[in-house]
């Protein structure tokens, strides 16, 4: 059974969201998302700066087996890309909610974040 | 549209062992059981073992039997002697292909081929068409067999804890029939499809759990694990070994595929000969090539090959090489530019320069 942290909100195409105290808010792939990938051997992340609107991809995850698009949860703007997966794609295999975190982002509607998904309901899913 | 897939006779083994099963020419089988890099690296250096049950079986019988197969195969299968097994391509008249093969000889008059599990009742009907006055039977034998492939440095010491079968005099492409981990009637091959040593065992479908069971037992200690469909594709295309529907296919020539050393012009006649030697003599419209990236995206199959802005060919197949740690891939690319240092191909918007090898990524 794949993990799934009570603390975060979900996208149902398997993104997480952690919302932090400063206001902005950490992006990642879900750990079924990981396993069902496959080993990740790439990982393409947009500059700081860039805005997304809420479902709009931000960038692809590459495994052995595929590419896959990463879909924003929220409307936002990047205010950090986590540069270390180029180095290490595989963390995001081993680590899909700690170091293989992958975009830190400003919200521009908070209210968005409500409508994502809550641990129970992203496990059901699954 | 819903489909019924086939099972092969290690299903519920694969489920016991954590395999992830997706469905694979009509088959439910397993891509990966740990992760597709672990399990190919487990090849290059101990040993992995696959079920590929999927692979179909035909037999072929009968006193015309060897000319038969001369006359519907690229390569020369009569001067094959019993005992011995040969890769060969099977044409259609304009050269593209209908199958890649082995066959094994097992009498004068008595050979078994295995067949791609996507073209294993198309084969059949087509040999059968060919068949006209010929004193020969085409026999469709593929839910009969299972087929594990035991492959890597080590699996000729692990295979040989299961048997008393001679190993060491089996030549590559030569192959015994005896007993496996008690299981008699299976056919022991020194054949693979991934660039390391090791065997292929058809056997008995009703013997295959056991056997496999026992393999896995025998060679645990040793460093073998189960391995699925996904590290057989890696590890054949660093090998540089084609995959039906990718680097030869109905439109693809074994002359295009760099596979001429299968077509034998040699004999007087086979399906297929004319186009092929037109092919030969005047040089293909395209040919496929091996390249490896500077990068870690993946080309994929269908991504588009450039020279300058003019497109020249398409990838048909890509993957990450394990052991050079960097994508690898075939494409089909227009004649006058398989020898070009300047291509590039497009991943998804990006144009990166793709390095031609004319040698296999392992040998």
């Amino acid at each position: 059974m794949s993990q799934v942290p009570a603390n975060l909100r979900y996208t149902k195409e398997h993104e997480w969201i952690r919302l932090e105290a400063d206001g902005t808010a950490t992006i990642g792939i879900t750990d079924h998302a990981q396993a069902a990938l496959g080993d990740v051997t790439f990982v393409d992340l947009p500059k700081v700066g860039k805005s997304f609107a809420a479902g709009e991809v931000f960038g692809t995850v590459e495994s052995v087996k595929a590419a896959s698009d990463l879909y924003s949860p929220v409307s936002a703007e990047i205010v950090e890309a986590n540069t270390g997966l180029n180095d290490t794609p595989d963390l995001v295999n081993r680590e899909p909610y700690g170091g293989a975190w992958m975009i830190r982002v400003k919200l521009k509607n908070p209210a968005e974040a409500a409508q994502l998904l809550d641990a129970a309901a992203y496990s059901a899913t699954l | 549209m819903s489909e019924t897939l086939a099972r092969t006779p290690l299903y519920d083994l694969h489920a016991e062992l954590g395999g992830r099963l997706v469905p694979f020419a009509g088959w439910e089988m397993p891509v990966q059981y740990t992760g597709i890099i672990e399990e190919h690296m487990a090849v290059r250096k101990t040993a992995g073992l696959f079920d590929v049950s999927h692979m179909g079986e035909a037999r072929i019988r009968g006193r015309d039997a060897a000319a038969f197969l001369d006359r519907i195969m690229t390569n020369e299968l009569s001067t094959l002697k019993p005992g011995a097994a040969r890769y060969t391509l099977m044409c259609q008249p304009d050269g593209g292909c209908v199958d890649d093969l082995i066959v094994y000889r097992f009498s004068e008059t008595e050979f078994l081929i295995c067949l791609n599990a996507s073209n294993a009742q198309k084969d059949l009907a087509w040999m059968r068409s060919l068949v006209g006055t010929a004193k020969v039977e085409v026999l469709d034998e593929c839910a009969a067999w299972a087929q594990l492939a035991i492959q890597g440095p080590l699996a000729e010491q692990i295979l040989a804890l299961t048997t008393t079968l001679p190993l060491a005099s089996i030549r590559r492409f030569g192959f015994l029939v005896g007993e496996v981990a008690g299981a008699s009637g299976c056919v022991v091959s020194r054949t693979g499809y991934t660039g390391s040593a090791g065997f292929e065992i058809y056997l008995p479908a009703a013997s295959a759990t056991l056997v496999a069971r026992a393999l896995l037992a025998a060679g645990k200690p040793l460093g073998l694990i189960p391995a699925g469909l996904g590290a057989r594709d890696s590890l054949r295309l660093e090998a540089g070994y084609p995959l039906y529907g990718h680097e030869i296919s109905e439109r693809i020539s074994p002359i295009q595929a760099g596979l001429g050393w299968t077509v034998k012009f040699t004999k007087a006649q086979f399906v297929g000969r004319e186009a092929l030697r037109r092919q030969a003599e005047g040089g293909p419209p395209s040919s496929v090539v091996m390249f490896s990236l500077d990068d870690r995206r993946i080309a994929r199959q269908g991504a588009i090959v450039f020279a300058g802005d003019t497109a020249v060919g398409e990838v048909l197949s890509g993957t990450l090489s394990p052991v050079l740690n960097k994508p690898i891939g075939t494409a089909l690319v227009a004649a006058g530019f398989t020898g070009s240092s300047e291509l590039t191909v497009d991943i998804r918007g990006t144009r990166l320069p793709l390095h031609i090898s004319v040698e296999p990524f392992v040998k």
